[in-house]
């Protein structure tokens, strides 16, 4: 029997195209059903999958300069895919998958302990504090193909998974073996008007996204192209998720260097 | 009224004045019930944890009442492992101080998560990996061997007691109570260490991430050696306040002294390994993952180096270093800030690990996050509080937990009916008591959890 080459699905964000118009977020939350309330003035109490995070350089005019940064989940591979979140989880909720190396969340089996909130130093799992209310109509315009999930559960980006399900149906259906780059691509990838998301697999060397961060896999992913970084690279969190930026301040701020400064 | 349920030789309050306290305490239970059962029927919406806090106030009284009935486990090992044969006379109130304690921890865990009914997950669909595993199974398991070390007590009420059967299954459960005194103390080795190993296992989180021996973070091993080490401070700490407020002496000096003693060379050794930890972490561990240390106590409104010097040596060092010396032990001021002290110190030690860790940012273009509990949260944590006087009312009313209580407290011989004939109960009851000392059945055996 034939081994199916593992997959590793990541991203490279450039930001210095993204122009923090929020298409990703609102793309993720329409493509996978994610709940909101009337009132989401609390930001610490809302679901985004995707958030867009305003960095500034702190200095003032006419030096000031900002940049918007997207975070999906990182996916993060850890050490053999002892990623962050996964590893604790009490109840195997949430899984590695080494064949696509995403991070999936298993809904119906959380049962709200926590634990990979307190874990991820991303913020990107999300606890559903309320139950989910749909002004009326719009649960006709739901995505059928994502469970929309109940209070007191926790949930996270999924690099919308289903599409990658629908991507290799399909491809099985037409007798193909694998599936190409553009049969999956995730929401908000397609929802960037400043193209500044490029989705795919970061182990095939055709794909863009592999050619863009051309990961050191013997170095745990890190970048070797040119302005590329991942957040807090340092923790050993080996995230899937790369950043692209010219300048060299956004780039600092992707890690944390107050002890490596007084050092040198 | 309840005089046949009270134990041989002892006086007890009044019914009536003993209800209305009863009462008072059911009364701050009930608020903690509506707050809970609003938890459980409206979410943990009712809280103020949100994305940033996820474990909160609820998870820090976990592990400080964890922390703090850590008096059961080691004072248990101790009497009946090491062998320290005065441990008998306080082992039966450290027993149901830690029957209270992680009885409380289970139920606040059950408020705690977001799908209560679905809280059997963590048993069915087990991540061997997950220090919240280990502390669910050895918590739960250690919880039943308290029920076990706390059933003899119960059974020993002077009616059950008549009951030839409880009677003999008490006898034959103490002489087994070493096997469930060792398994506890085994048990207990694996859940405090477990609990410190939940935030000591996050590489995510510099704070808590502690680095390992074998599979275990330091933190396994210093939250298992503080329980240890404080819990018995607890201990000593409630027979205190029960003394104060019975208004007379349940344990005999040189038994609180003998525990405060262990307690102090416990808590010294503790804090050394403590203070090694934080300087490692601090010098070696935060700067590895780009963090200097004023990272973690600088640029909020209430994570200072206060926190820090409080929690290390004014809750550590200080009551650690009286607690060795005799003199400090036998004086009742110093013992009394010493157990105090280290009380709060090993519950300052939870909450920085547990909400310290959250509400410091990791990623460099975010704030702290600084948080205040709901009434709601409040309450619930109230709840076994009161909950725990209740049991402890309850259970010094009618079970015979102090068994050096007749001794240090005789009873004076009864006054005649014709002199005092509002005496009621009391003469009554003291009446029987010299009634089974002429048979000889009021020789009265130390009650042994």
């Amino acid at each position: 029997m034939k081994h199916e080459k593992a997959k590793k699905f990541g991203m490279v964000i450039d930001l210095d195209k993204c122009t923090g118009c929020g298409s990703c977020m609102v793309a993720c939350m329409a493509e996978n059903n994610v709940p909101f309330r009337e009132d989401e003035t609390d930001k610490l109490l809302s679901v985004a999958w995707m958030r867009v995070y305003k960095l500034t350089n702190g200095k003032p005019f006419p030096d000031a300069d900002i940049c918007y940064l997207p975070r999906p989940c990182q996916h993060c591979e850890g050490h053999h895919g002892h990623s962050p979140c996964v590893s604790v989880c009490p109840a195997t909720a949430t899984d590695y998958d080494t064949r696509t190396g995403i991070v999936s969340q298993i809904y119906a089996r959380c049962f709200g302990c926590r634990y990979c909130m307190a874990a991820c130093p991303y913020h990107v799992r999300l606890f559903n504090w309320y139950d989910p209310v749909w002004p009326d109509g719009m649960e006709q315009s739901l995505n059928p193909d994502v469970s929309v999930r109940m209070r007191g559960v926790v949930e996270k980006c999924s690099f919308c998974i289903q599409r990658y399900q629908m991507a290799k149906d399909r491809a099985y259906m037409e007798g193909r073996e694998d599936i190409e780059e553009e049969d999956y691509q995730t929401a908000c990838t397609q929802a960037c008007p400043a193209d500044a998301i490029t989705f795919g697999d970061l182990n095939n060397p055709h794909h863009k996204v592999h050619q863009l961060a051309r990961p050191d896999h013997r170095n745990g992913g890190k970048p070797r192209a040119k302005n590329l970084f991942r957040l807090l690279e340092r923790l050993g969190t080996n995230p899937k998720v790369y950043y692209k930026s010219s300048r060299e301040w956004v780039r600092n701020l992707g890690d944390n260097h107050d002890a490596i400064q007084e050092k040198a | 009224m309840d005089t046949a349920l009270i134990p041989k030789g002892v006086k007890r309050c009044p019914l009536p004045q003993f209800l209305a306290g009863l009462g008072a305490a059911h009364v701050v239970l009930l608020w903690g019930v509506f707050a809970m059962l609003l938890c459980w029927l409206k979410g943990l919406n009712q809280t103020n944890m949100n994305n940033a806090y996820g474990f909160a106030m609820w998870i820090w009284a976990d592990r400080a009442v964890i922390a703090l009935g850590g008096g059961a486990f080691f004072t248990g090992f101790l009497r009946y492992i090491v062998g320290k044969d005065k441990l008998k006379y306080i082992i039966n109130y450290a027993v149901l101080i830690g029957f209270i304690c992680y009885s409380s921890a289970l139920l606040i865990l059950a408020i705690d998560i977001g799908q209560p009914l679905r809280g059997w997950f963590i048993f069915w669909h087990a991540n061997v990996h997950s220090m919240l595993t280990e502390v669910a199974f050895c918590l739960t398991a250690y919880f039943f061997v308290l029920c076990v070390e706390y059933l003899p007590l119960v059974l020993e009420n002077r009616q059950i007691d008549k009951v030839p059967f409880f009677h003999n299954l008490t006898h034959n459960m103490h002489e087994i109570m070493a096997v469930f005194a060792a398994t506890g103390a085994f048990l207990s080795f694996f859940h405090q260490g477990s609990l410190g190993g939940v935030a000591g296992v996050l590489f995510g989180r510099p704070f808590g991430f502690r680095e390992h021996i074998l599979i275990w973070p330091f933190t396994f091993f210093l939250f298992t050696w503080s329980a240890a080490a404080c819990g018995p401070c607890f201990t000593i700490l409630i027979t205190k306040i029960t003394e104060a407020i019975a208004r007379k002496k349940l344990v005999k000096d040189d038994v609180i002294e003998l525990l405060a003693k262990i307690s102090g060379w416990m808590m010294l050794t503790y804090i050394i390994a403590k203070t090694i930890d934080t300087i490692y972490w601090a010098v070696v561990t935060a700067p590895s993952k780009g963090l200097a240390l004023s990272h973690f106590y600088t640029n909020n409104a209430l994570y200072g180096y206060w926190i820090l010097i409080l929690e290390v040596v004014i809750c550590g060092w200080v009551p650690a270093l009286i607690l060795i010396t005799d003199k400090g032990r036998k004086n009742q001021f110093t013992l009394w800030l010493a157990v105090i002290l280290a009380v709060i110190g090993v519950s300052l030690n939870r909450w920085v690990m547990v909400l310290q860790v959250l509400a410091v940012p990791v990623m460099p273009f975010i704030k702290w996050v600084l948080y205040f509990p709901s009434w709601q949260e409040v309450a619930t944590t109230i709840l076994p509080v009161a909950y725990g006087v209740i049991l402890i009312m309850i259970s010094y009313r009618y079970l015979p937990i102090f068994p050096q209580e007749a001794e240090l407290n005789p009873l004076e011989p009864p006054a005649l009916p014709e002199d005092e004939p509002e005496a009621g109960e009391e003469a009554a009851q003291e009446a029987e008591v010299q009634e089974d000392q002429k048979t000889g059945e009021g020789d009265l055996q130390p009650a042994e959890a």
